[in-house]
Formats: structure tokens, sequence, C-alpha cells
């Protein structure tokens, strides 16, 4: 449904570190206000839930509208106490998902 | 042999049934949802952004302070708006922000995120891009672990709406 993910985590940490993660996925996030040269409405198609967990524990998740601009963007931050792997998945309204997953070494 | 074929009519019957209810579940839930939220409009007003907070935040009486809501002043293209929201929270097991929401009162709809946190996020802080139709207040909502809610709003002045074709 969409492109490759980009995310962005520091490769490590201290122990209770917070530390700020990026991710950008490309996607052309379809309103659904559009209208086709047809003069009918282009049916909307958006990545609507983004979930984030640190080795299985939820960390944030978000619930996104068509007002998310293409592309979607967002960065948010995760305060880390132990070595483990950040899994993001993106999932769009017919429910396809893509999901990527990043390691972060905690010292 | 007649036995398996009873069940699996019975089965089928069953889910039609249900299939149906559910139908009727379905559409008496968006009706309630249309009704209750504004009459068909064509674009988001302050007084339907205002709803939508009421609803997500689960309050009518915000707090002023703790939220930092960063916009451009001026957007030259409002098809990507850069926002960012920050919420002064320690961010522990008994004192932090669950939830963020954005709503626009401009756009065709006010919607616009929510995000969802738990003590582990470590700072309330999120960035990302709008999409924006044209000059509007972005609005955003924080709500506490302990239930109290706290807004912010800005103006966001549009240069080229962002809402194409």
């Amino acid at each position: 449904m969409a492109k490759k993910p980009r995310v962005k985590v520091p490769s490590s940490a201290k122990k209770g570190d917070v530390i700020e993660i990026k991710t950008l996925i490309p996607h052309k996030m379809e309103t659904g206000q559009r209208k086709g040269k047809d003069g009918k409405p282009i049916p909307r198609f958006i990545i609507n839930k983004v979930e984030v967990t640190f080795n299985g524990k939820s960390v944030v998740t978000a619930d996104l509208h068509p007002a998310i601009a293409a592309n979607p963007y967002f960065s948010f931050h995760a305060r880390v106490t132990e070595s483990g792997t950040f899994n993001f998945t993106w999932t769009d309204d017919k429910g396809g998902k893509v999901t990527t997953s990043k390691k972060i070494n905690v010292s | 042999m007649s036995k398996v074929l009873e069940t699996s009519e019975l089965k089928k019957g069953a889910s039609v049934d249900r299939r149906g209810a559910l139908r009727l579940l379905g559409l008496g839930a968006v009706a309630a949802t249309a009704g209750a939220l504004a009459p068909m409009r064509a674009s988001a007003t302050p007084e339907s952004a205002g709803l939508l907070m009421d609803k997500l935040s689960g309050s009518k009486s915000y707090k002023s302070g703790k939220v930092t809501l960063k916009t451009p002043a001026i957007a030259e293209n409002g098809a990507t708006v850069p926002v960012s929201v920050s919420v002064d929270s320690p961010m522990t097991d008994g004192n932090y922000v669950k939830s963020i929401h954005l709503a626009a009162d401009q756009n065709p709809r006010p919607e616009v995120a929510s995000f969802h946190f738990t003590p582990a996020s470590g700072k309330a802080k999120v960035s990302t891009r709008l999409r924006l139709s044209k000059s509007q207040n972005i609005i955003a909502v924080a709500v506490m672990n302990d239930g109290s809610v706290y807004k912010a709003s800005k103006l966001v002045k549009v240069t080229i709406g962002g809402c194409g074709g």
C-alpha cells in the first residue's frame, strides 16, 4: 500500500535517556476532497494509524485523519531503560499494514 | 450426510441475521454521530471543532497552560504545514499525558489527529505536518491521566490552500 518507511532512532543511549524518534512513510494520503478529471470525487485513502512499541510494550499510538499531510511525518519521544527493539506499524483505511523495526543499545 | 447439510444451512441463516443486525447498528451509529456533531456541512467551524474536542477529551472545561503549540505564523503551502505540540509533564506512572488531540476549525473536517502516550513516552511532544485548506485556528488539547484537560490554539495564515483539485 505504501512505499518503504524511514525511521530514525539513535543506535545507542544511556539508561533513562529520553530519545527522539523520527518517522516518515511515503503515502499520498488521499483526502477524499479532490475530484478526478471526470469530476467525480477521488475516494479517501489514507494511513489512519501509527503504532510504536518497544520490546512489545506500547510507547505511542497515533490516530490520523485526512488533515495529515501527504508522506506522513511524525517525531515523538521514548524513555529507554534497557536495550531492545522498537516496532513501527502503519495501518491504512483498507487494513493494509507496513511494519519496520529498529534496535537500540542501552547501557 | 443430511445432518451436516442442516448444520450448514442453520449457520448460513444465523450469519445473515447477524450481518443484517450489524448493518442496522452501523447505520444507526453513523446517523447518531452525524446528528450529534453537526448538520451536513461542507466545512468545519469553531463550533464543530469545539464539539469534537469536548467529545475526544471527555470534558467541557479546559485549563490553559502546559500546552505549547508551535505553528508557522504564515504557511506558504497549505498542503504541508509543520506543527509541533509539547505538554509540560514529568511523564511518570502517576503523572503523565494520556492523549494530545489536534483539530482545525476551518478545514473540510475538524479532526486532524490524536496521539496516545504512556509514561514510557518520556516526553509528551509530537511534531507532524498538516494539510490546511485555508487560514484557520489549530487547536491542541492535552488530556492528563487524572482527567484534567488543557487547551491551546494558534491562528495559522495559509497563502495557498492545501486541498488541491
